[in-house]
């Protein structure tokens, strides 16, 4: 072939060659989604039709992830979308409007609050539907279990503790062999809720020793930093003798400490971190439709695990459309309901909300309406 | 009667066809400074909330200033240790390919150190914390142990090696094709009698080296630095994916508390920023702009003073 | 083999200066190389050294054996010329090994997701394992496809502007800026972008066409620089007949400069393509990252695009980890992939149709 036929040919070749890929399309956006459900009631469901999104804090996005496909395979024609931007933006973005329903970490606090009700015309609905449990992970050669009650952890966190074979720790752990490698405590870089409810722990358990406020950014410079749990969890793995705090559904195969709790030490488990919102009061004053907790992260009850986050979803009773209203019923009612919990639990490591809890969250998700 | 024309230049006519393109490449020409002049603005306009902002309002809680230099600090500071390791060693490859290497390999090896640019930033993020993080920490807690004495080793080592040393190393890796391309175009401009002129009053290929080739190239190799200071000044990637930012400012390369630098920074916090933090950042972003445009513009002066060659004639 | 040195009986001091010295056998380097290296096995088993220490030790006792032996047989100048020619040859290797590393490891972690359905799924509805970068190569085909189309256009006429038509000021300022544009960071294109649209759309604006400005941003330069060294390669001569033909500036650019120079601006092209279809900072800004294919970019909504795909995968996994960072991994070896084709392309273009061979 001339070089110039080849030249000619080239540009139409690759033109062509970019058009028959994009034509392809993505194989698992062409099949239609299977259909999990029976025949009998998809009559009217499968009906609906349209797409929300949302926007939010970035710790419940594996579990966001699993309920959007939970969800799709119920009703195939809804696109939901959510925007793990960070629990601030999400409230932010909720009250100007441009969300239809968003995931937080914490509550909206008392400047936001009126703002969120003007926004929905009354009521917020604000529904806890993600817990996790918090985990204690470390990395120590020799080490695989440890006991560390509240003032261990704080000190640790604070780096007044800076051995392993501090006499605080060994105290505690009396047939663990300590080495007297440095502890390298391993936080989050990134604003996060996950710090903002770890601190919340330290803060309420161990004040004299934990003298920081609570934020979402964490306070004490020089330990390790790293974005975002996961770069936490490889920090942890990727040194010895570091300690970290993570949602404990992505540490992996991690050593993770037992907390202490009253007299004994308790490890993480889902039922022992929903066991704390049951011991846990509710906010007053906030409106029949909210479920916002103040978490009794002190508690000495036996088998609760208090270092938990618990992240909420955030909607309005009402809605301007029909179809609005419709749309996010369907998609919050799933979360809540018993095979979205399960779902979350089983993709993201997630405690199912309390039975007693979802019996009260449910009508009020059903009294969503338009108008 | 044919009357002349008075004296003076005459204007040649102007076909329409010629009258368009010639505007067309002016005006595309002209573009390029209207980029470069609305990338400034632009970056100035939406950083000037943060400029206004009082303290409370912005990230950090303390002024403007006080946010972005730690993070200049931190950039300078990895981009000169970069510089540093990979200057040199530039020079040497340079030398190799343009001296030392038989004539046939040379161009092949210039396009194998050029495949290290190819390698897109994150990759070497990747490959930074997969490989070079761990062997870093082992070689910090011997330079912690041995030359702890010297301020930049003073320790005490991280055990995850996430720290401004492996960040510079990574650095180099990356700059160093950038300055070995530009030493060797340089080296092999040296004047071949000047050259010849050496060997033949009997001068080693060294002393020749020394003599002819790196005095007509120090100009060239300094700008090539320059250049190599300017990428290592933006590298976003690689920092965001590798460095523990927990520290401010400090000497300490091993430490696990290191100061971010301004591109990592803007990478990490802008997807979860709303409000004056983005406008923080951009003005961030804009310092880092002014920083690389100055370094650029002092690099590209030095190399403009020697003459071009055009192929054409 | 060592020639006796002719020894002089003079009364100046030529005796110290003898004009004939003793020359190293040719094989000597190659001598002390395996010795060192021997050295080096030795130590690292003997003694347990690390085997990057191991090497730096042998490499140490080649370069001293060498000077030491040379400085005895040739002399203090050969010897130091020995001594550099090593120096600089390790250099040279040094520089090889962070490559052969970074090319082993994403080989390695990349291939084991390498398979069919990691190029034809996307990422919607996928929870943990299986999925695919489907979406983000599309993403990236796209956004690539139109910085191209913006840097062009622009690049190749400030090229001609340049070459054909710049005299004076302007050009100047342009030649010096453009270099100048070359070192901008890509984060630093990324906000820019950003902020130009958040003009027109407001905060919180994504949007492909965005990431297409920032990449083009980045993508001029060095589409102006090669194009303008094609241009001026091409020789004068040709111009001349062609203005002694009486055809007109404008056509004797379209028609004559342009087609000679052709393959060295579409290599060119395919080098800075290559450039910018691995940058991440920018697109990470102002396209964000979605699971789903979106194949419009020009409407406010996010586009995946390979690097960013990989970022998220690697720093954003779900729940096990193991599969992201296995997609993680994938999309780089694709990128790398990418990269390297296209500057191969680059350069067998510029080789097989260049109009003239330096």
């Amino acid at each position: 072939m001339k070089r110039s036929t080849l030249r000619r040919a080239a540009m139409p070749a690759a033109l062509v060659l970019t058009l028959v890929l994009t034509a392809c399309g993505a194989s698992n956006e062409d099949e239609p989604a299977a259909d999990a459900t029976g025949d009998a009631t998809t009559e009217e469901t499968t009906e609906l039709s349209g797409s929300i999104s949302g926007a939010g804090a970035s710790s419940q996005a594996a579990a966001m992830e699993a309920w959007v496909a939970g969800f799709n395979t119920q009703f195939p024609d809804v696109t939901v979308s959510y925007d793990p931007i960070g629990s601030g933006g999400g409230r932010e973005q909720f009250i100007a409007g441009g969300t239809l329903f968003g995931g937080t970490d914490s509550y909206f606090d008392e400047e936001e609050l009126p703002l969120a009700q003007e926004r929905c015309g009354g009521d917020l609905i604000e529904v806890p539907v993600y817990i996790s449990p918090i985990a204690v992970a470390f990395n120590l050669k020799g080490v695989d279990e440890l006991n560390l009650g509240p003032a261990e952890i704080a000190g640790i966190f604070a780096q007044e503790i800076t051995t392993w074979n501090d006499p605080a720790i060994a105290k505690i752990n009396p047939d663990a062999d300590l080495p007297d490698t440095a502890i390298t405590p391993v936080n989050r870089s990134d604003e996060s809720g996950t710090t903002e409810n770890f601190v919340e722990y330290l803060v309420a358990t161990a004040p004299d020793v934990w003298t920081y406020e609570v934020s979402g950014v964490w306070p004490v410079k020089g330990g390790e930093a790293a974005q975002g749990t996961s770069g936490v969890v490889g920090a942890i793995e990727g040194g010895d003798g570091t300690i970290g705090y993570a949602d404990a559904s992505q540490v992996g195969e991690l050593s993770v400490a037992k907390v202490g709790v009253g007299e004994e030490f308790v490890e993480y488990s889902p039922e022992a971190a929903a066991a704390v919102l049951e011991a846990s009061t509710k906010v007053e004053g906030r409106g029949a439709s909210s479920f916002a907790y103040d978490l009794a992260r002190d508690t000495t009850e036996s088998g609760t695990y208090p270092i938990v986050l618990v992240s909420y979803a955030m909607a309005c009773p009402a809605y301007e459309t029909q179809e609005e209203a419709d749309l996010v019923k369907a998609f919050i009612g799933y979360i809540v309901s018993e095979e979205g919990q399960a779902t979350a639990a089983e993709s993201a490591g997630a405690a199912p909300i309390p039975d007693a809890l979802r019996s009260e969250i449910e009508p009020v998700i059903e009294a969503i309406s338009a108008g | 009667m044919t009357s002349l024309s008075p004296p003076g230049r005459t204007k040649a006519y102007q076909r329409p066809g010629d009258r368009i393109f010639s505007a067309t490449a002016t005006g595309a020409g002209i573009t390029i400074l209207v980029v470069l002049a609305g990338v400034a603005g632009f970056l100035l306009y939406e950083a000037l909330p943060a400029l206004r902002a009082s303290p409370e309002d912005l990230p950090g809680g303390k002024n403007l200033a006080a946010y972005i230099l730690p993070l200049a600090f931190g950039t300078l500071l990895s981009a000169m240790v970069a510089l540093a390791i990979a200057t040199p060693l530039a020079v040497g490859i340079a030398l190799f390919i343009s001296h030392y290497a038989p004539r046939k390999l040379a161009q092949g090896l210039g396009y194998v150190v050029d495949l290290l640019a190819a390698v897109p930033s994150i990759i070497f993020g990747l490959w930074g914390l997969a490989v070079l993080a761990p062997r870093s920490a082992e070689l910090s807690v011997w330079l912690a142990d041995n030359l702890g004495f010297i301020p930049f080793f003073a320790g005490p080592a991280s055990a995850t090696g996430r720290t401004m040393l492996t960040i510079s190393l990574v650095l180099a890796v990356m700059i160093l094709p950038i300055i070995t391309a530009v030493s060797r175009e340089v080296f092999l401009q040296t004047p071949r009698l000047h050259e010849e002129a050496a060997l033949a009053l009997g001068a080693t290929r060294w002393e020749m080296i020394r003599v002819s080739v790196l005095p007509f190239g120090k100009s060239g190799v300094i700008s090539a630095a320059m250049l190599g200071l300017g990428r290592a000044l933006g590298e976003t990637m690689a920092v965001a994916i590798i460095l523990s930012p927990s520290g401010g400012v400090t000497f300490n390369l091993i430490g696990q508390g290191n100061p971010s630098t301004i591109a990592a920074n803007i990478a990490l916090q802008f997807p979860e920023s709303s409000g004056v933090a983005v406008n923080t950042l951009i003005a961030s972003g804009l310092a880092l702009f002014l920083v690389t445009l100055l370094v650029n513009m002092v690099a590209r002066y030095i190399v403009s003073r020697r003459s071009e060659f055009s192929g054409a004639n | 083999m060592t020639t006796a040195t002719p020894q002089r009986e003079s009364t100046s001091g030529l005796a110290e200066m003898p004009l004939v010295r003793g020359n190293l056998p040719n094989w000597a380097p190659w001598a002390t190389l395996v010795g060192a290296a021997l050295v080096g096995v030795a130590a690292s088993m003997g003694l347990g050294l690390h085997i990057a220490l191991a090497i730096l030790l042998a490499m140490l006792v080649h370069s001293v054996a060498i000077y030491a032996w040379s400085r005895a047989v040739e002399g203090g100048r050969r010897a130091t010329d020995r001594l550099v020619t090593t120096i600089v040859t390790s250099a040279f290797l040094l520089a090889l090994v962070p490559l052969i590393s970074v090319v082993v490891t994403v080989l390695q972690k990349g291939l084991v997701r390498f398979d069919s359905e990691f190029f034809t799924f996307s990422m919607r509805g996928i929870v943990g394992e299986g999925g695919g970068a489907y979406h983000a190569i599309i993403g990236t085909l796209i956004v690539t496809g139109l910085a191209a189309a913006i840097s062009i256009p622009i690049g190749l006429m400030s090229a001609v502007y340049l070459v054909e038509y710049g005299r004076g000021r302007l050009a100047k300022a342009v030649t010096f800026f453009v270099d100048v544009m070359t070192g901008i960071p890509s984060i630093v294109a990324g906000l820019f972008a950003y902020a130009l649209f958040v003009l027109f759309f407001g905060p919180g604006v994504r949007m492909g066409l965005a990431g297409a400005v920032a990449l083009s941003v980045l993508m001029v330069p060095v589409v102006v620089r090669s194009t303008e060294e094609m241009l001026k390669l091409v020789p004068n001569e040709l111009r001349e007949a062609s203005y002694a033909l009486g055809i007109p500036k404008w056509r004797t650019v379209v028609k004559i400069v342009l087609p000679t120079a052709v393959a060295g601006i579409a290599s060119g092209v395919t080098l800075a393509i290559a450039r910018v279809i691995g940058e991440t900072a920018p697109l990470l800004i102002v396209a964000g990252t979605t699971t789903a294919l979106n194949l419009n970019p020009f409407e406010d909504s996010r586009m995946a695009t390979l690097p960013v795909f990989s970022y998220y995968s690697y720093a954003l996994p779900g729940v096990p980890r193991e599969p992201y960072l296995d997609r993680a991994w994938a999309a780089a070896l694709t990128l790398i992939l990418i990269v390297m084709a296209l500057n191969l392309a680059g350069r067998i273009i510029a080789r097989l149709f260049a109009p003239r061979v330096r």
